[in-house]
Formats: structure tokens, sequence, C-alpha cells
């Protein structure tokens, strides 16, 4: 086997110098009859070209996103990654470390960390945030954990914006947490009176923007009548490049963001891995759960940087952590961190911009279809229309024509047969006219 | 244009001797220092060229952003050096052997990189219709049959993201099966030895589980008269590693299995460490309800700096109903990708919803071409190697170190305690950090909990004999040093790494957690 680089010899010599006479002498704490003696009915071992050529039968299988007009998005975007990402997420020295728990051999893995950090606290507008989460639905959730931590109260008010995967996430761990939730509907034209479902049981509130929907939310009245009522506002972003249009969720008063960071230097991968991204203001930090990379000192004097305040981390603090997160999303955080160090300010304004205007330009033309209704008056990247029929099955027509025309709400809510005829389109700085064009013409005949 | 004499000098180099020579600059040879981005980027650069936007009415509303950004941008060289001299400053399984116990950093294929790339698996959306990844859920779906084939368990739930999370899986599956059977309020203890991962107190604590640690026993494995007096009507599980995290297969397991399931508890098996026993021993033999199984250990997916990894939980008969969406069920021969507890059908009864989409997709695919790879002869192959390599370094290392537990065998990983050390001044952090000066990772240090000044040493199947033979002869010479009374350059160690040993109280007691402009 090609990973395995002893050869028999090594086996008996070793064997030897451990002072057993074969192999299963060494399994001799396993119970009486449990070594298994058969083949579990699997295949042997192949070489590359037989597993690559499995692997490839597998893949053709699927409809690449580059490979037709494309606009699904609903929390995962297509976006283009420079090519200098991936190649260096994949340096050994990036790829095949450890969590960096031995600093002085870790300086390359903690200072990109740090660097992370802050760019994520400047994108979101926050003081301060941690170096990732497995990806925006969990970051929620933790989210939510934090704001119960924080406030002591139990209830979370979950607006009708939220994508539904991350409010089921949430749904999950309140109620196995024994957690008080306010769950509002779904809000498909981003009309919902959130603010009156606020009291003084309330330790957050969640909201949204873009919505699921694609609707744009102020969130400046929510956060002031958080605070008023001493609950915290917990904003949620699924679509990052979306901080490089749209005023900061910190500037707008939210106490905790909780976002999903795909959106750069990660591509789709049928949902994963992401890297899920978390911030708050400095006077939470003890209640952040997740890695926090620090600035320090070494012994000559020297700036480096460690993982710091780990009394908050299940290793130290076991049954009394912030958390049970070991294992995050370090590469995906790098890749993140890459691609945004390349776009920098002016890049990332510029590629915001494109974003929105192929998709403002997308609604124009999917106006033009009879029949179809853009329920948004504001939007970012993607935004919601409503057809005459079954959203599914015409996202099933507009692929059978080879056109991914959008998400169906109906896939993530089928228990809601009035939100049946919506479908969530999305633009980024991938689609071209020829793509929306397209779309529109598949739209109209398959209606 | 030089000529021929210049062109072909060769250097001759004086003989080296005590020298005491600075370079001018903070470089050392090819080692460079690297400022941080925020410290060399400038706003107005960009190592992106894009087209310009076109201008359309803005739909914005009036949430425009109207605050600088004050991300500093580099130009695509400027950004390759800065990534790849930071890069030089880590260590890497891909430089040198990495024997970091329970953490199995065990070699990365590239194979399963390339095979993660291919299109129609990288990019790929988890929302497009069904019908256009029908190769993905068959994917997911050759990878469940490898993992239950092996793990002899009944069902799986993929999505978990990594272990914590799929122990939080396991133990929400757990806690379902408890409320279906009108004990979810009273069954309100989790048992964790205390030899445990903090992960696993740390996950109970999530579901408002109360912690009762069991003892270890004096060979450093669990006692099952320790575990029924602890057990009764208010246990809902135990949690125990196998093998446990001193290295050692639990010899009592069916015992402690039979004892949990006679008190009506369930029996979560931490997998971090299966790596030691796949295609060796089923562990749905062993009486286990549930168990996640790290593909970032056992199945070599790269960690990455710290993940990302990926979780899946195998379940037994019993808690099979409760696997969370989304998960996968055979219809008509074919596997049908089950997304939402709204097409649940008689006997499926999803707890919930672990994370948004279908879990970590980039990782099955690497998992499942290293499963491919090897065959279940090389998955064999490969636990024998782990559990020989770890009994080779132990015999190599058992006269000059301490082990706590006695000269016995061990699993995939080599556990010593400080003892040899003590004496001569010199603490298992000394001892770690003086491995760095000599080119190597250490070991995992102070873990398990339950051996003073812990050493844990996992080589994986990865180290050729030579490798390990160099391993053990280094550490046999750091340890006559510790015994030769040297123990001032521990002290001091490491000396020849990118940092001096960093000041970690000043990190946490002055948190600084991200770059302010000065001023």
């Amino acid at each position: 086997m090609r990973y395995l680089p002893q050869t028999d010899a090594d086996r008996r010599a070793m064997l030897a110098t451990i002072g057993v006479p074969d192999i299963d002498a060494l399994f001799v704490d396993v119970p009486k009859g449990k070594l298994v003696a058969d083949t579990h009915g699997l295949p042997h071992g192949q070489g590359e070209i037989a597993v690559e050529r499995h692997m490839g039968r597998l893949a053709a299988k699927n409809v690449a996103a580059g490979s037709v007009p494309f606009f699904v998005g609903a929390g995962a975007y297509r976006h283009h990654v420079p090519a200098s990402v991936d190649h260096l997420i994949q340096r050994s020295e990036f790829l095949t470390s450890y969590t960096p728990y031995q600093p002085e051999i870790s300086q390359g893995t903690l200072q990109t960390l740090f660097e992370f950090q802050t760019q994520v606290a400047l994108l979101t507008g926050m003081e301060v945030a941690n170096g990732g989460m497995y990806d925006g639905s969990t970051s929620t959730a933790e989210a939510v954990l934090m704001a119960r931590r924080v406030t002591g109260r139990s209830k979370a008010v979950l607006s009708g914006g939220l994508h539904p995967h991350y409010r089921d996430v949430t749904e999950t761990v309140s109620r196995m947490s024994d957690g008080a939730l306010d769950v509002m509907p779904p809000a498909p034209t981003g009309a919902e009176d959130i603010i009156a479902r606020i009291d003084d049981e309330t330790a957050c509130v969640v909201v949204q923007s873009p919505t699921f929907f694609g609707h744009l939310v102020d969130l400046r009245p929510i956060a002031e009548a958080c605070h008023a009522r001493g609950a915290l506002l917990v904003a949620v972003v699924t679509e990052a490049v979306s901080f490089g249009a749209l005023e900061s969720p910190g500037a707008q008063g939210a106490d905790i963001v909780a976002a999903e960071g795909q959106s750069f230097g990660n591509p789709l991968t049928f949902g994963g891995p992401y890297v899920g991204l978390l911030a708050t203001r400095d006077k939470f930090i003890r209640q952040l759960p997740g890695r926090l990379t620090g600035e320090t000192v070494d012994a000559a004097g020297e700036r480096g940087f460690v993982l710091t305040l780990s009394t908050r981390e299940q290793h130290i603090r076991r049954e009394k952590a912030t958390s049970n997160i070991c294992t995050s999303s370090g590469l995906c955080a790098l890749a993140f961190s890459i691609h945004l160090t390349l776009l920098g300010s002016a890049g990332l304004t510029k590629l915001a911009a494109i974003n929105h205007a192929n998709a403002v330009r997308l609604s124009e033309v999917l106006a033009t279809v009879k029949g179809v209704r853009i329920l948004n008056e504001t939007f970012f990247n993607e935004f919601t229309i409503r057809v005459p029929g079954n959203a599914a099955e015409i996202v099933e027509k507009l692929a059978a024509r080879g056109v991914l025309g959008g998400v169906p709400v109906s896939r993530l809510e089928p228990d809601r047969p009035d939100l049946a005829d919506l479908i969530i389109v999305a633009a980024t700085e991938l689609t071209t006219a020829d793509d929306r064009s397209r779309f529109a013409a598949a739209l109209a005949e398959v209606l | 244009m030089l000529n021929t004499a210049e062109r072909t000098r060769e250097t001759q180099p004086a003989p080296v001797s005590g020298e005491d020579v600075e370079a001018v600059g903070k470089a050392r040879g090819i080692r460079n220092e690297e400022p941080l981005i925020f410290e060399i980027g400038r706003a107005e650069v960009s190592g992106v060229d894009l087209p310009e936007p076109e201008t359309v009415t803005s739909r914005l509303g009036g949430l425009a952003r109207k605050a600088e950004l004050g991300l500093p941008g580099l130009s695509e060289p400027e950004a390759l050096r800065h990534y790849v001299r930071l890069s030089k400053q880590n260590y890497a399984i891909d430089i040198n052997t990495y024997p970091l116990g329970s953490c199995t950093m065990k070699h990365n294929a590239r194979l399963n990189e390339k095979m993660a790339r291919l299109p129609g698996f990288g990019d790929i959306h988890p929302l497009q219709p069904l019908s256009t990844v029908e190769g993905a859920v068959e994917m997911m779906q050759e990878l469940s049959h490898w993992l239950m084939a092996l793990t002899g368990m009944e069902a799986i739930a993929l999505s978990p993201k990594a272990g914590a999370h799929g122990e939080l899986c396991g133990m929400m599956a757990i806690k379902a099966a408890l409320d279906a059977r009108g004990e979810g309020e009273t069954r309100t203890t989790v048992l964790a030895p205390a030899s445990a991962h903090g992960t696993n107190p740390a996950t109970a604590a999530v579901l408002g589980y109360r912690i009762e640690t069991i003892p270890a026993r004096a060979d450093g494995t669990v006692d099952p008269e320790a575990v029924k007096a602890k057990l009764g009507p208010h246990v809902a599980a135990i949690m125990l590693t196998n093998p446990n995290t001193c290295g050692l297969f639990e010899p009592d397991i069916m015992a402690i299995a039979d004892a949990v399931h006679a008190a009506g508890a369930f029996f979560y098996c931490d997998g971090a460490n299966l790596n030691a026993i796949l295609g060796k021993v089923r562990p749905g033999e062993l009486g286990v309800d549930a168990m996640h199984i790290n593909l970032h250990k056992t199945l070599s997916t790269p960690h990455g700096g710290g993940g990302p990894g990926s979780g899946p939980v195998v379940l037994s008969a019993t808690l099979a109903p409760y696997a969370p969406v989304p998960f996968i069920r055979m219809e008509a021969g074919a596997p049908v990708l089950v997304e939402e507890a709204a097409h649940a059908r008689d006997g499926e009864q999803p707890f919930g919803r672990m994370t948004a989409f279908h879990g970590q997709m980039g990782m099955y695919v690497r998992a499942l071409t290293y499963l491919l790879s090897h065959g279940e002869d090389g998955i064999r192959h490969a636990s024998e190697t782990a559990v020989l390599n770890a009994n080779y370094v132990r015999a190599g290392l058992r006269d000059v170190m301490t082990q706590p537990f006695g000269d016995k065998i061990c699993m995939h990983e080599a556990i010593f305690d400080d003892r040899f050390l003590e004496p001569h001044g010199v603490s298992t952090l000394d001892f770690a950090k003086a491995m760095i000066d000599e080119g190597y990772h250490p070991m995992t240090m102070y873990f398990p909990l339950v051996v003073h000044g812990a050493l844990l040493i996992e080589p994986t199947e990865s180290e050729s004999k030579e490798a390990l033979d160099r391993f053990i002869a280094t550490m046999r010479g750091l340890t006559a040093r510790v015994k030769a009374g040297e123990a001032a350059s521990f002290k001091t160690a490491p000396h020849f790494a990118p940092r001096r040993r960093l000041d970690e109280t000043r990190a946490a007691r002055q948190p600084k957690l991200r770059w302010k402009p000065a001023g």
C-alpha cells in the first residue's frame, strides 16, 4: 500500500524489538472472538488510476455550477476564487499542520488567524472576532447560547427572515438545551414586527440581513429596542460579499454578528466545509466561544502570537466551557483571509458593486417574463420571485433545459404550501448577460 | 558579462568556530520575518482585477455602506510572499514526524485533494436540484456503506462538522430516544472517565446533563464495578473513549456496555482513537450505541491548522430512527437524500438538524478516496501498523522514560509520565520544547489528566522504521541530557525555532485579539 512505508522485514524486526510473536499479540486486550476475521464485504485497495476513475465517474453524474447558467444562492454562493488562494492553502505547512498549540513552530497559522480575526472585525464593524466556527448556521446557534450566558435570560426571538436551516439548527440546540425560543413565521415580503416580540425575558433577537428572501433590514431600530429591554441583537449574514456594499451590522448596533464566510475563498462543495464568522463587542469576550489568537512577545522580546483565553475552552474547562467546539475551520478561514487580502477595500467594494448590479439587471430581465413577480423592494445580490405554479416543478423544468434557476422555497419549507410558488434567485460576479437572458427565456418557456 | 573564471568560481568556506554574528535585519538566511497585512497592505491596492460594474439604480435602500472598510490589499506577488513566508514558520506532517497523541497526524494523500477539487464535487451547490447531484448523493451513500460496514453499526448521520459536533449529535440522538421512552426528565446524568477528552463533559453540559466522573483504575482502564456503582435510573449515558486516551484498549468494554444497557442507559463511544482498530474490531459488536468518526484523524482528511474536520456518527438500531436530517434513505436500490423532517416516514423520527445543508462534502470525498485507496486490506494494515509503530517507540524508550501503567502493550499511542524528568528539575513542557530544537513537533503534553505530566506519543502508520529509529534516538539523546543535569538548556528551549517561548500569561491578561491602527 503506497501510503504505508514498512516492509515485511521491517515489521518482523519491530515485532522482535517489542518482544511479541505477531501483530495480533498487540491486540491482546480485544475481547475474545472480536478480532475481525472477515473482509466486511469490502473491496481491496486500489491504485490512483482506478480510484480516480471511480471518483471521476461519480463526479461526472453531477452538473457543475460552472457548466450552466447558474442562479442558486440561499446561503451558499458561487463566487470566483483567485487562483493563488487554492495554491496557497495547499502549502504543506498550512494543509498538514495541527491546531497551533505549540506557538514557537506555528506562527504561520497563528499570524494568519490574527489577521483573519481583524478582517472579520473590520467587515462586521465589531470590536473582536474569533478564529472561526464550523459554518454560519452553527455560528448562529452559538451566538444564541452566548447571548443567554451574557444576559442570564433564556428566550431568543428568531426573525422570519432567518435562513430556515439556521433556524432549524438553532431550534435543535435550543430544544435540546431547554432554551426558550420565539420563532416568527417566514417573511417572504420582508414585513414583520419583530420589535413587538421583545420583552424583559428576551436574551436576544436574531435578525438576518440580507434576509433569506433577500430583503435588507434596517437593524438600527431593532438594536435600539433590544437595548432598551436589556436584550442583545444578533445579526446574521449568509452572503459575506454584502459587507462590501452595506452598512455593517456593528455600525447599526448589533451586539453579536454570526455569518457564513464561504463567499470568500471557499468553493461551493455541496455545502461544506465552510467557515462560520462570529464577532462581538470587547465586553463579551469571556463569553465568546471558539479559538482566539492574541498578540504577545517571546522570551527574546519579539512579537508573536498565541492561542489565548483558553480558560473558556473545553480542553481546560471541560463541563464549564463556553462551548464544546474543538476542531473548527482553520483552512477555510485561511482561504477566506487570503481572498480578502487579495481584494482589499478597493477590490471588495468593486466586487460587491458588481454583484449588486448583476442582481439588479437580473431582476429587470426576470420582471419582463410574463407571470413573474419580484417580491423585493430592496436586495443585495439575491431576491425572491413569485411564479404562477409550483416553484419546485418549475426549477426542475429549468434544470432540464440546462439552467439552474434558483432555489424553490418549498425545498426548505415543505410544510408551508403558501410559499410553494416562490423561488430565490441569486446573481454574482460570475453571472453574465447571456446567462440572464437564457434564464429569462427558459423561464418564459416553462411557465 | 562575467568572465568564465568568475562564473565558475566556487566558494571555499573558512571553518566555522565560535563566531557570534548578527544579521543586519531580522531575516535569518531563508527564514524571513513577516509583518502583518495591516502593516504592508494599502486600501487602494488589489490583487484581483475586476471589470467595472454596470451603472444601475441601487436597490440597497438607505443601507449602502458609508464607513470605510479599512481592509488592506496586496498585489498578487506581495500576497504570495506574505503567505509563503508565514507558512515557513509552521511545522507540518510533510516536514517530519508529528507525534501528537490523540490527534492522529497521519499522511494526507494528495489524491484526496485532487478528487475533492473535481468540478462535479467542488463546484456543486447544496441546493441545486437533486436530479443534478445524483453522483454526490451516491458518493455519500458509498462512504456511509464503508463506515457502517467497518464499524458494524446500523445507521449513520453524516452531517456533523467535526468530532465534538459528532459527540453533540450522538448525545442528542440519545436524548431523543430517552424522551421517546418518557425518561428524558429523569435521566439527567452522564458518566465519563477522568481520562476523557474535554469535549465529552463539555458536550454533555451543552445538553444540560450533570457529569459524574469515573476514576481510572491503577492500570489506566475503566473498572466495570466503578461504572456499576454510578449507574442508576438517573443515568442517561456513559461517554467512553476506546481505545482510551491512555492508548489502551478497554479490556472490560463489553462488561461495561452490558451494565450500562442493563441500567437502561446508552453507551456513547468517543471514536477519536478509532484509527487503532478500524478493520480489526467492529465497535458495533462491543455494545456501542453511538460513535463519531473523526474523518480528519482516522481517514486522513487534512487538519489544516485546526480544521475543517468532519464527524459522522454511526448509530445502533435503537438510535437509528432519531438520526438528524439530512439522512440518506435507500429507495428501490437508489439513495435518496431526505432533507426535511416533513419527509420522514414511519420509523424515522429525526431529532432535528445539526448544520445548514449536508455537512462536510469536501471531507467525504477525501475520506472515500482514502478508503478506496486502502481497501479493507489496507485499512486493517494501517491500523496494525499504527499500533506496531506506537509499541516500537514504546519499546525503544521504555528503559529511559517512565510508563505510568507498567511495561504493557499499548494501542496506537504510547504514554509516559514525568517521573524520569522530575528528579532532574525538567518539566514535561521543558522536554517538549527541547524536542522542537531537535526538529520535532512535541508529543501531546499533560493529557490525559490522569497521568502526571503526561507525554502522549502517537507516531501513526505513516512513519517508516527509519523515521522511528531517528525519533527514538533523538528522544534517548534528550533523556541522556536530562540525566546529565543539563536542565538549564531545557528551561530556555526552544532555541532554534522562529520564536522563543511566548508569554501566554501576558496574552491572556492583556488580550490583544486584533490589529488596531496606531494612536
